[in-house]
Formats: structure tokens, sequence, C-alpha cells
């Protein structure tokens, strides 16, 4: 049922039943690194490209989401999968090889939020049982299709993100079907904000003002305040775009900072691992919050939290054209029945 | 003495165009592909003002490696090529000139190729 402006209220409250995750290297020498369940060694992964190596982790994860759920691919309803590729070959590619309908997402980083968004109103209007929502991103791949080929071996800006090579699949069921006490209660798709910000390596900037405006209104339309959340979880400002958001909550006196996180700032040792502001790509809020934050609230260590996840939707030809970057940030509150 | 001489003059030169570069890519929003595009530029332009030949007279190779450098070849070869063959030198002077870099970059590229991969650091 829609609420207020643009949330709308699960009643069935679906439910996050398990997660899967894998990712790369770099990232295993992370803070994070004894959360996730699986990871490659090397960014081929067997393969003979980049391309094919992100889709083979990305299947790898559906499988292994399976495997941890119990179930095999007849029981699953539904796919919602995209990345950063043109086509979204990534998903495309990695879902060939599954049984299921398949539906391809494109909203750049914000893209697992918008497969959790659609795949609880699925399941809310009990046209599925279960449903998957996965992404994926491959730093090799995302540097081909928005900056340079590796093989040309740029520099980067000090601001910059770094793509993270993962992928995150969640499996979100009918609570009658099965239930873990993690539901999804309320969504708030989000709308594109564009301030004009046309640097393609501070994205962050570029972001913050449409994840200030997400969280506002769902704030607005629930009724609720920053203190009804453990955490607001973002994916990913890096560590520019928090500071940015916490200064625009300043100007309404909110003080978010003790209350955010954002998976690309966990996902990496900022003073140790050469990723200038963090890291980003769809696989980064994918794999942080299929390892760790499920992890948490499985614990019951953290038990209300809002995720998140952010899109910088420009391609290189639209910077190339001059275009500013138009930023969307969807937000997904998740809450343990306790 | 003197080639120890020379070598810090053409470290020092090459170092200086290097560090300009470095500088653009920290504090400004160029994307490298434009500060490429304009160290060669600039290499034209500062080899017509003729700033650029007394450059490479003292520093050597560490002024004509670096990509100014390559502007710097480009101007001199249409200006011979001009002298030489007239107007058609404005369109084959600069290539000519620099022929043996652009070869060199496809016949070493490839062969890097053969022998390497890409990955992440």
């Amino acid at each position: 049922m829609k609420i207020g402006k643009q949330t709308i209220k699960l009643e069935s409250k679906p439910c996050i039943y398990s997660t899967s995750s894998i990712v790369g290297p770099k990232e295993m020498q992370g803070p994070l690194a004894q959360y996730f369940d699986l990871h490659i060694k090397d960014v081929y992964f067997e393969e003979k490209s980049f391309e094919k190596a992100e889709s083979k982790m990305l299947e790898t994860c559906i499988n292994n989401l399976l495997i941890k759920s119990g179930i095999t691919q007849n029981d699953v309803d539904i796919i919602f999968s995209g990345d950063l590729l043109n086509q979204c070959i990534s998903s495309g590619f990695a879902i060939r090889n599954f049984d299921v309908p398949f539906l391809g997402l494109y909203g750049a980083c914000s893209t697992f939020c918008e497969g959790l968004l659609l795949s609880s109103i699925v399941i809310e209007a009990n046209v599925a049982k279960q449903v998957i929502a996965s992404a994926s991103s491959h730093f090799c791949s995302a540097e081909r299709q928005f900056r340079m080929p590796l093989e040309h071996g740029n520099q980067k800006s000090p601001l910059a993100q770094s793509t993270v090579t993962g992928s995150g699949a969640a499996l979100i069921t009918n609570r009658e079907v099965a239930d873990n006490g993690i539901h999804i209660t309320y969504v708030t798709p989000g709308k594109i904000i564009d301030l004009g910000v046309t640097d393609m390596s501070n994205m962050g900037a570029a972001m913050a003002p449409a994840v200030f405006s997400t969280i506002s209104n769902h704030l607005t339309d629930t009724g609720r305040t920053i203190d009804y959340y453990d955490y607001i979880i973002t994916g990913d400002l890096g560590i520019h775009g928090s500071d940015m958001l916490y200064e625009l909550f300043k100007k309404e006196g909110i003080d978010i900072s003790k209350k955010h996180k954002d998976c690309g700032v966990l996902i990496y040792d900022e003073e140790n691992q050469d990723v200038n502001s963090g890291g980003s790509g769809c696989g980064c809020v994918a794999s942080v919050f299929s390892s760790y934050i499920f992890n948490e609230l499985k614990a019951k260590n953290i038990n209300k939290i809002l995720l998140i996840a952010t899109g910088a939707l420009m391609s290189p030809v639209s910077s190339s054209q001059g275009e500013s970057i138009p930023g969307i940030a969807h937000a997904i509150a998740i809450e343990n029945e306790v | 003495m003197d080639i120890i001489l020379t070598y810090g003059k053409v470290f020092l030169t090459g170092g200086l165009i290097c560090t300009i570069g470095q500088v653009l890519i920290d504090k400004t929003k160029l994307s490298p592909a434009r500060i490429l595009t304009l160290f060669v530029t600039l290499g034209v332009i500062f080899t017509f003002l003729g700033i650029y030949e007394p450059i490479v007279e003292f520093g050597k190779c560490g002024a004509t490696v670096p990509i100014s450098g390559f502007g710097y070849s480009l101007f001199k070869g249409t200006v011979k090529a001009i002298n030489e063959k007239g107007i058609l030198g404005i369109f084959t002077g600069g290539v000519t000139a620099t022929a043996g870099g652009i070869a060199a970059a496809v016949v070493f590229g490839f062969l890097a190729s053969l022998f390497s991969k890409p990955t992440i650091k």
C-alpha cells in the first residue's frame, strides 16, 4: 500500500530468507573478509576475460544461495539481477544457465536495492513466492566500461571510488513459505536528483543529494525519525560522499553521522588499501549486505536498518557530451521481528 | 663528469614535465585523456613560439620523450615538410616525423600483449 508521497508499506512483510556473497582478492584483504561466503583468488576466475569472470562469479553466487537456502532453481519464481556492463551482460550470461524467469535491471550502483525492492513488491502482490535479487560488479570490467581499459594503465583521481569485485544475492520469500524473522517492512523508490555535478570521478557528490531526498521522504512518509533505526546504511557514497550527506542533514539540524554506515567505506581499509574514496559498484552494497550486514541482522546485533543503495545514472557517452550526473537512491526498511 | 651532468639535466627536465602532469591529475578535474591532449597541443604551441627548442637543447630526451615532445616533433616535421614539398607538407609532415614513435607504440604494444595480461594492483 502506498503511503505518503513515495513510500510503499508492505503489509505481508516479505522475508529476506538467506543471502550469498562472493568477492575478489582485494576485498578479501579488507576488514570484512571473514564474513564473505566465497572469494576468487584471481580476477580472471579461470576465464579468458574479466567479463566472463564476472558472469561466472554471479552464477557461482546464485548457486551458493540456492544451496544455502536448501532449495533448487525450480523453487524460484523470478530472478531480478543487474550489473554495470553494457546490455547487462554479466547478469544475462550468468542467468542463461538457470531455468528461471529473468528480469534484468539497470540502476548503476543502486541495482541491488532496486532488485530487493521489486522482489518484495511481487511477493506483496502475491504473484510470486520465492524471488532472487542479485547484482554484481568487477573492478576490471567496470574500468573498461566507464573509464579506460586496464591495459591503458592510467591513474585515478583522489576523489574517485574503486569498483568492488563482487556479487551478492538474496532470496526473498513469502512468509508462509519460509520465515526467519528478517522482514522488509517499507520500501521507498527514489526519484532522480540532479544538481548538475559533472565530475565523473566524484560520484559521491552527485549521489549524496539523492540519498538525502530519499531518506527525508521516507521519514516523512512513515512518520519515523532517524532514531527509529539502529543504522542508516548507504551503498556507496564513499568517504567524500558520506561527508556531503552529513552536511546536508546538518543544515536540517540532524546529525546522522553516528547512525550512518557506508558499504563503500566498510569494505576496504582506507589506511592500508589504495582505494582513494572507498568502494563502489553494484557488487559493493550487494556483497556487503549479503555478508556482514545480514549476519548482524541474523545475530540480532542490529534489528532495524534503513538500507539505501545509490546510483549515478550516467554513461561515458553522456559525460563526454557534457551532461551532468543524475543521482538516484532507493531505500528499504529491514526489521527483525523482536 | 659531463655525462652525469647531462643525465641530471635530462632527469630534471623530464621530471618537471611529469610533475606538472601529476599536479593536474591530483588538483584539477581534468581527465587523463584531456591532460594528454593538452600536453601534445602545448608541445606544438611552445615549439611554434620558440620556447620548446631551448628546453630540448637543455634537457634532451627529458623534453622529447614525454608526450609534449610528440607535439614538438609534429611541429618540426610539419615545418620541414612545408619547406620541402610546399603546402602538402601541412598534411604529411607531422605524421612522417612521428612515424617511428607511432609504429613503435603499435609494435611494442602488440608484443607486450603476447606476453602479459592486465590485472589489478
